[in-house]
């Protein structure tokens, strides 16, 4: 199966609305290289600023931009994007609804061997909690690629969170992102996996797993976090009765929290959340942190049987 | 030189603006009159001689911006606009309420001629670095102007503003300090000493000059020196006093953030005139 980085898309994506929409801007705080938007700057120099390492002037500088009509696209790792200049998204972007996307990649525990400080698991909370923000966690290339898309034609802040490690493509390159909509990749009705980023080809594999041993799962792509899509997921508990969320991401805040606010008010079933439980990452090899972290189709296919057997 | 009818003019406004922040601190019962009286000569002089504005299109492209990164000092702004007819000068008195538009902080998408929300130190002037940036980037000649205070240079933020707007050469960026001396917990040199103010900008790039920040005249030959330098950004340093023009809040602290009751207004209207 052909793998693309969701980095590598947006680079692409950005590079090609930029020829497209002159009013598209692109900021950096010098990690062009590692979130691409070096694909935009080799191409529209005059329209590219790197602000250097200075993340709170990153986000400042684009809500300016972007009160004087600019469409800008603020790029940095997802740790500092969201961690390091939290309250100036808040204060600067979200607060006054300026149009600033902001792209931050090399979020979760794929970042690798950099370790647990540049592996933020908490950055879909954080940006979930903020009023006005659109959050967005493409699942592979073609999906950043029409987010992006989205993104720039959409009046309002954006968080696009977007990864380092190259994962498969699951979409084809006219793939239509529609927001806040999930995506049904496969039916079932003895469980719903809903996942989004890279877990989603994860629940795949699970449903794969578990369609072997007779369990039939639907699964649902959830790329757009906030707004959630509720119907889809009151409809998947109608169908199936419980649910399982995947996420490379904690636990607390991020998609399981979302779904299961849904599920509290809406639709009550048995549920697991699978992602991290509450911890922080560490250095390794991606597909080996991803494993210690239980972020695999073999923890979605146990987690799957554990509330299909709560199901009354 | 700025001429005499002009300076009566801007020192009638000033005045004005300065009666308007003690009546509309007293109606709120709270409110940041120190730091608004402080710049009420700045903001008067921008407002109603430098800037390109047009009060009937607060959201003219071509218009000259104007951010207040010392937020707090929203009466100061909201004072300035309704003189310069953004809006109805009755509504100033419901500063702070709720249901009202005029908020503790400015927020742009509720008043007219707000052109960023601020309240958080440090981050106006960032905005300002965009606005100035994206506006340069479009071959627009509007010109981008900032009010920071000096206690706000405590914020990490303004530095790496002022490393941008000198590395990027920001000569349509103007900001002015309004150096007052006091911040909540005490004069700003016991607080934590940000001094001296125009090394620090120089070492960035700037542009300084350091001013009266009370005279007019000097305002406004300090506004025509930044208009005409080019290259980089201006930083104009310009030295106040805390609670200017009522003598019990003159340089005391206490009246940073602290409202007026009735009968103290009435004692400021009468020595303001």
């Amino acid at each position: 199966m052909t793998k693309v980085a969701t980095r590598d898309a947006y680079g692409q994506a950005l590079a090609q609305l930029g020829a497209e929409n002159k009013d598209i801007v692109v900021l950096d705080a010098d990690l062009a290289k590692s979130t691409k938007t070096i694909d935009f700057a080799k191409v529209f120099p005059e329209r590219f600023f790197d602000m250097g390492i200075a993340e709170q002037n990153l986000m400042g500088t684009a809500a300016g931009l972007a009160a004087v009509g600019k469409i800008p696209f603020a790029s940095t790792f997802a740790m500092f994007a969201v961690g390091r200049a939290f309250e100036q998204v808040r204060n600067s972007i979200a607060y006054p609804k300026l149009n600033v996307k902001i792209a931050a990649t090399h979020a979760g525990v794929t970042v690798g061997e950099d370790g647990g400080s540049h592996q933020t698991v908490e950055d879909i909370a954080l940006m979930r909690a903020v009023p006005n923000m659109t959050v967005i966690v493409p699942s592979d290339g073609p999906e950043t690629a029409a987010a992006v898309r989205w993104a720039a034609t959409h009046q309002g802040p954006v968080y696009l969170r977007l990864g380092r490690l190259a994962v498969p493509v699951l979409h084809g390159d006219d793939y239509q992102f529609v927001p806040g909509k999930a995506e049904t990749l496969r039916s079932g009705s003895d469980v719903t996996i809903i996942a989004t980023g890279l877990m989603v080809s994860v629940a795949l594999e699970a449903a794969e797993a578990l369609a072997a041993k007779g369990i039939q799962a639907t699964v649902l792509n959830m790329p757009t976090i906030k707004p959630i899509d509720r119907d889809a997921i009151v409809a998947a508990v109608a169908a199936t009765g419980c649910v399982v969320t995947a996420e490379e991401h904690s636990v607390i805040g991020g998609l399981g929290s979302a779904v299961a606010e849904v599920m509290v008010e809406a639709a009550p079933a048995p549920m697991v959340r699978v992602g991290l439980q509450d911890c922080f990452g560490e250095s390794g090899k991606p597909a080996e942190l991803l494993a210690k972290f239980g972020l695999t189709a073999e923890r979605i296919a146990a987690a799957a049987q554990q509330v299909i057997a709560r199901k009354g | 030189m700025v001429d005499e009818k002009m300076q009566e003019c801007l020192a009638r406004q000033a005045k004005q603006i300065r009666r308007h922040v003690i009546a509309m601190t007293q109606a709120a019962g709270s409110g940041h009159p120190g730091g608004s009286l402080s710049a009420a000569e700045i903001v008067s002089a921008l407002f109603f001689a430098e800037m390109r504005i047009d009060p009937q299109n607060p959201a003219w492209p071509e218009r000259d911006r104007f951010i207040l990164s010392k937020g707090h000092a929203a009466p100061v702004l909201y004072a300035a606009l309704a003189e310069r007819g953004f809006f109805d000068v009755a509504e100033l008195v419901n500063l702070r309420k709720t249901g009202h538009f005029l908020q503790g902080h400015p927020d742009m998408k509720k008043v007219p001629g707000v052109d960023m929300s601020t309240g958080s130190l440090g981050q106006g002037v960032s905005a300002a670095v965009g606005m100035a940036l994206g506006l340069r980037l479009d071959g627009k000649d509007a010109r981008v102007f900032a009010l920071l205070g000096d206690g706000e240079l405590q914020e990490g933020q303004v530095w790496e503003a002022a490393m941008a707007a000198g590395h990027y050469g920001l000569d349509n960026l103007t900001i002015f300090i309004d150096d007052n001396g006091l911040q909540i917990d005490g004069p700003v040199e016991q607080v934590m000493n940000c001094r001296p103010i125009e090394d620090k900008f120089r070492a960035f790039g700037w542009n300084v000059l350091t001013i009266d920040g009370h005279s007019l005249p000097a305002i406004m030959d300090a506004l025509a020196t930044a208009k005409a330098t080019k290259g980089r950004p201006t930083c104009i340093v310009a030295q106040t006093v805390k609670g200017k023009g009522v003598s019990f809040m003159e340089n005391q602290v206490g009246w940073h953030g602290n409202a007026p009751n009735a009968e103290q207004a009435a004692t400021a209207m009468t020595e303001l005139g």
